[in-house]
């Protein structure tokens, strides 16, 4: 991933972005985290936030236009926040300590601001923190300008002189009763100090030799603040000639231009990435449908809150946020992070030279579902970025062996000779059709590939041929692009051998990968197929009344697949419950993107989250998520368990246990077979030798097994091997046998103990580090 | 399982009829390679690696190496 790559990726996540109270602010005043502090009562940690920007609380919070309230969200479901006067909460509930301004070291250069009234003395406010020498011209009597127009009762003159002290902690010098252009000359100023800031409040006696607009105010550079002449810079009234006087955009005004000075004095750019300066519209997204109306908190005493009253209505703000993707994510909620924060965290991971990468898993466990780009209101897709990522990995050699190992050599055992089928329909020499069940159909429900292939041979004209095969998903996802490259090769050489056929898929992956890598193989769904050829008939007597219909997440863009299957479930009289997501909003079973393998426990908690989502009888059309919501006890059935329920024997399909590792192995041997002895009367070779050994495996040592992805035949390897060789180890205590074998990158342990005609199995375990000393024969 | 694990001072090697003694032994994984005391049989060398640090060290250990 390219830096510009990262910045473009990064600026499509909102999360991080102010809300809309905060960008409304021409001084950004932190609103939400003030409320926050507000709403758990405390009143200090809010005040704190408060006085990070602005130096004259006590006056803001008494006279603030609050530009912040109008865009408050709130507006959308009640009142917008009463800002300015939780501010005045700040100050009256918290107690009070007069904080120690740092000021930097002394530099030398020396500003006048003329005008002592918001904008300048923000102005001098900021420059003398920052170490410059600062000279107030006031022509009244005394500072704050026209702050002394607004009604006492509405802004004490105690409040104006206690905030204005803060001015004395910087070192700013007030001259009053000092009118430029009459007590001193402008001129003079100019020769007296390096630059100067002109916060009249209104027009000055004099045009100080600068330009004017045809208003009469003076010529302002709306970003810089800086006049006609050089080193003079102007901000509040004197660049406004009508209009509202808005206090809290005057001391922005003091502070944008104190920018511009201290850039001019430092002599540096005074335009240089000054974005996001002033009042803006927030492109924070905040989703306030479904948020309960809530009307503003009433004041018993109109001079303000009580400490009481203020907390509940800061507890009214919505503390703005977007988190659309965190929201319906499990694996976002897993890495507590949103897509801006986990995509640094993913580049950061590929950059490493030396260290750990500790992004891995992270990279490795989403289900590349794409269900947050639906959310997203910048149509961000975490699990591209996922995508990406891992073929980097992978191209670096760093992508960690063991996540995808499993998966990898499961889709080779797929498309290996004994698994795999390509045949016309039995009686025929071409297909018109070929029908694709994919090999996790294979593996979990080798009957209904049976029954759904006769029924489309026996419905179709043309032929319809059978394919047996892996479509190379696991590898796509594994970020192997090599390999996927060659899979799919595989598949075209055997897809144009059998005549270029129509593709009938029973696997929502297989279509989506089909359809977005193979885009000359003409496919088709067979729900679709299905609902078109109006199978089947009314509904099994035991079939549930209602059903919740759970979408593959490969299928999210396909909603003719979407309307089909629903057809199906209708004309069996079935009653459909929609499921809160689903459709284009569906969510991954956990095995999507291999996060089962991956990230194992993350998948256990997507699974449980899903199947929590209604009481009702889930209908899956992917044979992984119908097995995977089986696993938690949840209530599911494949839409083939509906449309050819006797291939369940008398046993209720929606409670049964998808078949084991191994048995998912056996069952896709095994319906080659049969299917070959049956339908074409082809004869099959003999097992190898060492898979024909009988081992009997307790339940506990089955299930530890599953666990640790180890399988019937890793365990007859190694036996088969101890007993050839006699390489094995022996407990005296209880006669057993323990010996370890290596086939491939992992080591298999198997403990065991002859029995009559077999093996009994006592435990079995691996590891992947090699034990670098060969035993010597 | 645990509890029928096979503790190592029970355990002889089947085919030199011998037990088992500890000893170093190299195990390597990613190329990095490491010495670890285990019970290895004096005459073929054939070893014992426990379950316990099957799953655990040495699990842990690969992780790390996989994330270097």
């Amino acid at each position: 991933m390219e830096q510009k790559e990262l910045r473009e990726l990064e600026s499509r996540c909102v999360q991080e972005l102010p809300p809309a109270c905060t960008a409304a602010c021409p001084v950004h005043v932190d609103v939400r985290a003030m409320l926050a502090e507000i709403g758990r009562g405390d009143f200090k940690a809010a005040a704190k936030v408060l006085k990070r920007t602005i130096p004259f609380p006590g006056i803001i919070s008494r006279i603030c236009d609050q530009p912040c309230r109008s865009v408050c969200r709130r507006n959308e479901a009640g009142d917008g926040l009463s800002v300015a006067a939780l501010e005045k909460s700040c100050l009256d509930w918290a107690e009070t300590v007069r904080e120690k301004i740092p000021v930097l070291p002394a530099k030398g250069s020396r500003v006048a601001v003329v005008g002592a009234g918001l904008s300048g003395l923000t102005a001098a406010f900021d420059l003398g923190r920052k170490g410059y020498c600062v000279v107030v011209f006031e022509k009244s009597g005394h500072p704050g300008g026209s702050l002394w127009n607004v009604s006492e009762e509405d802004l004490p003159r105690d409040v104006i002189l206690n905030d204005l002290r803060i001015l004395q902690q910087v070192g700013v010098e007030i001259r009053l009763d000092t009118e430029v252009g009459k007590t001193i000359q402008f001129e003079e100023l100019r020769g007296d100090f390096d630059a100067l800031y002109l916060g009249c409040g209104e027009q000055p006696t004099g045009s100080f030799g600068l330009a004017f607009d045809g208003e009469g105010a003076v010529q302002v550079d709306p970003v810089t603040f800086a006049t006609s002449r050089e080193g003079v810079f102007a901000g509040g009234g004197m660049r406004r000639t009508a209009g509202r006087q808005s206090p809290i955009q005057s001391l922005a005004d003091g502070r944008l231009a104190a920018v511009s000075i201290d850039r001019y004095l430092q002599k540096v750019s005074l335009t240089a990435a000054r974005i996001n300066e002033g009042s803006y519209p927030s492109r924070l997204y905040t989703r306030i449908e479904g948020t309960a109306p809530l009307p503003a908190v009433p004041m018993a005493d109109r001079r303000g809150f009580s400490s009481d009253e203020a907390v509940r209505e800061a507890q009214r703000c919505l503390q703005c946020q977007c988190l659309e993707c965190v929201k319906v994510c499990e694996y976002l909620n897993a890495f507590r992070g949103y897509p801006k924060k986990l995509i640094r965290e993913v580049y950061n991971n590929l950059s490493i030279v030396m260290g750990m990468r500790h992004a891995n898993k992270l990279i490795n466990s989403c289900s590349i579902c794409g269900l947050c780009r639906e959310v997203c209101p910048g149509d961000l897709h975490m699990g591209l970025v996922c995508g990406d990522a891992r073929r980097a990995l992978v191209d670096m050699g760093k992508m960690p062996p063991s996540a995808h190992d499993f998966p990898l050599r499961d889709m080779l055992f797929s498309n290996s000779e004994d698994c795999t089928l390509v045949r016309h329909q039995p009686g025929k020499s071409k297909s018109r059709y070929l029908f694709f069940p994919g090999c996790q159909l294979d593996a979990s429900s080798p009957e209904h590939v049976k029954s759904a292939y006769l029924l489309l041979a026996e419905k179709l004209e043309g032929g319809v041929g059978l394919m047996l095969r892996c479509c190379g998903a696991p590898a796509d996802w594994s970020g192997r692009a090599e390999l996927f490259r060659t899979v799919l090769r595989e598949f075209m050489a055997q897809w144009r051998e059998m005549g270029r056929p129509q593709l009938i898929t029973a696997c929502s992956t297989c279509y989506e990968i089909l359809k977005t890598h193979l885009a000359e193989v003409p496919v088709l769904s067979l729900w679709e197929v299905m609902d078109r050829l109006d199978v089947p008939g009314p509904r099994h007597p035991d079939s549930p009344g209602t059903v919740a219909i759970h979408d593959a997440c490969t299928t999210r863009h396909e909603p003719h697949i979407h309307a089909s299957v629903r057809n199906i479930v209708q004309r069996m009289g079935l009653t459909i419950e929609e499921l809160p997501l689903g459709k284009e909003k569906t969510e991954c079973c956990g095995y999507g993107g291999l996060m089962f393998f991956a990230n194992p426990e993350l998948a256990g908690k997507v699974i449980e989250r899903r199947i929590g989502e209604s009481p009702a009888d889930y209908v899956a059309y992917c044979a992984m998520c119908r097995d995977y919501f089986a696993s938690r006890g949840k209530r599911a059935l494949h839409l083939l368990d509906l449309i050819f329920p006797s291939a369940m024997d008398g046993e209720d399909a929606a409670t049964r246990k998808g078949p084991g590792l191994s048995q998912r192995h056996e069952n896709r041997v095994h319906l080659r077979e049969t299917l070959l002895k049956v339908l074409w009367g082809e004869t099959v070779k003999e097992k190898e030798d060492y898979r024909r050994i009988k081992i009997t495996i307790p339940a506990d040592v089955r299930e530890a097994m599953e666990k640790r992805l180890i399988l019937e035949e890793d365990v007859q390897w190694v036996i088969d091997q101890a007993e050839k060789t006699g390489r094995r180890l022996l407990d005296n205590r209880n006669g057993r046998f323990l010996a370890y074998h290596k086939p491939r990158s992992v080591t298999y342990w198997v403990e065991y103990s002859p029995e009559e005609s077999g093996f009994l199995i006592h435990n079995a375990y691996s590891h992947r580090m090699e034990i670098v000393e060969e035993i010597k024969t | 399982m645990s509890e029928h694990e096979p503790r190592g001072e029970n355990l002889v090697c089947a085919a030199c009829e011998i037990p088992l003694e500890m000893s170093k032994v190299n195990i390597s994984y990613l190329g990095s390679m490491f010495p670890v005391d285990l019970l290895r049989c004096p005459s073929c060398g054939i070893v014992f690696i426990p379950e316990e640090l099957a799953l655990g060290k040495m699990a842990e250990v690969e992780r790390l190496l996989e994330d270097k």
